[in-house]
């Protein structure tokens, strides 16, 4: 009786999944190549970092701000790790404004370490007025604001191409077929040979994507290296003492004419 | 209530207690006779007591950096998960210690439904238990609402909107809660006031919650009351502290995996992009261990009765001693209850799961029938299982042999040979 119960609910359960798959928007499996952040001890390609960074800065940067990242990240340990001289001519290369001075003035310099990161526009509402009213998202957690992290990002920026027969878009939008409802304001952002990298990497799509999608989860998870690495720690020591306690728990409990 | 009065040995230590008799607690404490047949279902008393501790003292950590203003307070979140020390290490124990602090008192819930736990004489710890499970619910839902990310906004706007389904004062009442007339900054301080509070109700609650445990003493996997002490109890400590710190390490672990290793799992992604009032999210659903409820709220097409049998779903389990009218405890002794037990956990569970999915078509019918089963078995089938059902025999004692000379076999398990 007991076991046809669970049957009935194991079937009822596996039914009522297939349905959800069935009447779910039929969506693309993600492009995956290959995280080297993932899994339990899973680190960020630093080459690959700054490589993204690249990217980052050469195109996405035209519309996307980052705010949230400052430009002392860049060389702190787990992320791109750049040197902290180079990090330094980064902040320099952007400028913004700051004051009150003491004569009441606003004024303009250079960015510092300690600042963060200069975006493209002054307000949301100007970055959505400069694109066609679509507001081009701030990307600091972006790869945690998708379902699929960093594998839908990658695959979004794979995946331009021709409408299906029959499908009208509008001016300004383009087909995607990531993308959920497969319609995007943003225009195809990479293309071979866009960026030319200086360590000899071939700028390919898939490369560039890759090492953006890279600098993104890093931006949105700087201390994942941290988070990995006492992770470990905190496992095996708890797995240990966790042994200890059982031996002395069998050992107390001997006393009791009662398992535990 | 310990059985021989407890005298400190040193002359201080008397002075004191016949003062404040702290040391005389203590000894209750460990003294405190202790089922010994008791298996690994009764260690999340000591599991939730741990969580409670740790969501507070991390909370209060939290409360440090976190800023609440409806401009500042995504910002703030972001500002813990990358510059504070170690921030992102507390804010995602914290984040991931409601979810397991919710697995742990479901898991306690049901240990209670299935050994008849909530039964004579514990009524008063099983009620005390469910006001604690209520100031849980809406402690994670005030604090799910602080990060100000889109679900937090969404579900802040939903849940307070049921508000608005009251006749006459509905309207009143949702402003009031608001502080305006749409979810906005008022709500968030006043929310994040709250969030602050409840945690030390919860306490004081949990406190009492122990206290009224102490006086009948814990019920067992075989449901009968034992005389305490006897051979048939051991002292709590150190035979069930250092059971429950086994517990507590393993159930560790399984934290550690979540909050080291997939900290965002258990989250919505959309709560990472801040609330925005103007676009709303294809799909506004609350946090996994709420979907049952939410589950019964949108399966009745009304909304006032939507409201009504939410809140009855969880009144229902309130006045739960008083319908089921079987005198046996542990469902170990009532077959027929046995099935139905597992019936209603697998009801609950399917509820979680159409709760997460749109409210149409076949889910919706599928929540119907689930919520329908849900007040069915608390309403129908307890009290009459009561009546109907023939239990087996139950002993008299752990120790001694069973009723009518025959082992019983559920009894005998747990002994060595």
């Amino acid at each position: 009786m007991k076991n046809n119960l669970k049957l009935i609910l194991i079937i009822f359960l596996i039914s009522l999944n297939s349905l959800n798959s069935n009447s779910a928007e039929k969506s693309e499996d993600l492009l995956n190549p290959g995280w080297s952040f993932k899994g339990f001890f899973g680190k960020f390609d630093r080459a690959s970092l700054q490589r993204g960074y690249q990217v980052y800065t050469e195109v996405c940067s035209a519309c996307h701000s980052i705010k949230y990242l400052s430009y002392r990240n860049l060389y702190e340990p787990g992320g791109p790790e750049f040197s902290k001289e180079q990090a330094e001519i980064i902040a320099s290369q952007f400028e913004l404004t700051d004051g009150p001075n003491n004569d009441g003035e606003m004024f303009t310099r250079q960015a510092r370490l300690s600042d963060s990161f200069v975006g493209p526009y002054a307000n949301e509402k100007a970055a959505t007025a400069a694109n066609g009213g679509a507001y081009p998202p701030d990307m600091s957690v972006l790869v945690k604001a998708r379902q699929g992290g960093a594998s839908y990002i990658y695959s979004v920026l794979l995946g331009y191409e021709d409408p299906p027969e029959g499908m009208s878009l509008d001016d300004g939008v383009h087909y995607n077929k990531f993308m959920s409802g497969n319609k995007i304001m943003m225009t195809k952002p990479l293309s071979e040979g866009i960026v030319q990298y200086s360590d000899g990497t071939s700028a390919t799509e898939e490369q560039m994507a890759k090492d953006v999608v890279t600098f993104l989860a890093w931006a949105a998870e700087p201390h994942l290296e941290t988070r990995h690495k006492i992770g470990f720690r905190a496992i095996v020591y708890l797995i240990i003492i966790t042994v200890l306690v059982y031996f002395s728990m069998k050992k107390l409990w001997s006393r009791i004419e009662t398992e535990v | 209530m310990s059985d021989h009065e407890y005298t400190p040995k040193s002359k201080f230590g008397k002075w004191f207690n016949d003062r404040l008799p702290l040391l005389s607690l203590s000894a209750h404490l460990r003294e405190y006779p202790t089922p010994k047949n008791l298996n690994y279902w009764w260690t999340f008393g000591g599991i939730l007591t741990f969580c409670l501790v740790a969501q507070i003292v991390t909370g209060i950590v939290l409360a440090m950096h976190y800023v609440a203003n409806s401009d500042l307070a995504f910002a703030s979140v972001e500002h813990i998960m990358r510059d504070v020390n170690y921030g992102w290490l507390i804010r995602y124990f914290h984040a991931n210690g409601s979810s397991m602090f919710f697995l742990a008192v479901y898991i306690h819930i049901f240990r209670a439904l299935y050994y008849g736990s909530y039964k004579s004489p514990r009524e008063v710890i099983w009620i005390i238990g469910m006001i604690i499970y209520f100031l849980m619910m809406m402690t994670a839902f005030t604090g799910y609402v602080l990060p100000w990310g889109q679900m937090s906004f969404w579900a802040a706007t939903v849940i307070t909107n049921l508000f608005s389904a009251m006749p006459f004062i509905g309207e009143s009442v949702t402003n009031w809660l608001w502080g305006g007339f749409a979810v906005a900054n008022p709500t968030l301080t006043r929310f994040y006031a709250l969030h602050y509070l409840l945690p030390f109700l919860i306490f004081g609650l949990v406190i009492l919650h122990i206290w009224a445990l102490h006086v009948p003493g814990n019920n067992n996997p075989i449901g009968i009351e034992l005389k305490k002490p006897s051979k048939d109890t051991v002292p709590f400590h150190p035979y069930i502290v250092i059971k429950d710190l086994f517990a507590l390490l393993i159930f560790l672990i399984v934290f550690a995996f979540f909050v080291f290793y997939s900290p965002n799992l258990l989250g919505h992604p959309d709560n990472y992009i801040e609330a925005n009032p103007m676009v709303t999210p294809s799909h506004i659903v609350p946090e996994w261990y709420l979907l049952p409820f939410y589950a019964i709220l949108r399966s009745v097409p009304d909304k006032l009765f939507g409201v009504i049998a939410m809140f009855a779903s969880v009144f229902v389990l309130v006045i739960l001693p008083w319908l089921d009218t079987s005198k046996v405890k542990s469902a170990i002794f009532r077959p027929l209850y046995k099935q139905f037990y597992w019936f209603l956990l697998a009801d609950v569970i399917i509820l979680g799961y159409v709760g997460a999915m749109p409210a149409e078509g076949l889910y919706l019918l599928v929540a119907r029938v689930a919520t329908a089963y849900y007040f069915v078995h608390f309403l129908i089938v307890l009290p009459v299982l009561g009546y109907k059902e023939k239990t087996l025999d139950v002993p008299l004692s752990l120790t001694d042999p069973v009723l009518g000379g025959s082992t019983n076999e559920a009894l005998t398990k747990g002994q060595k040979k």
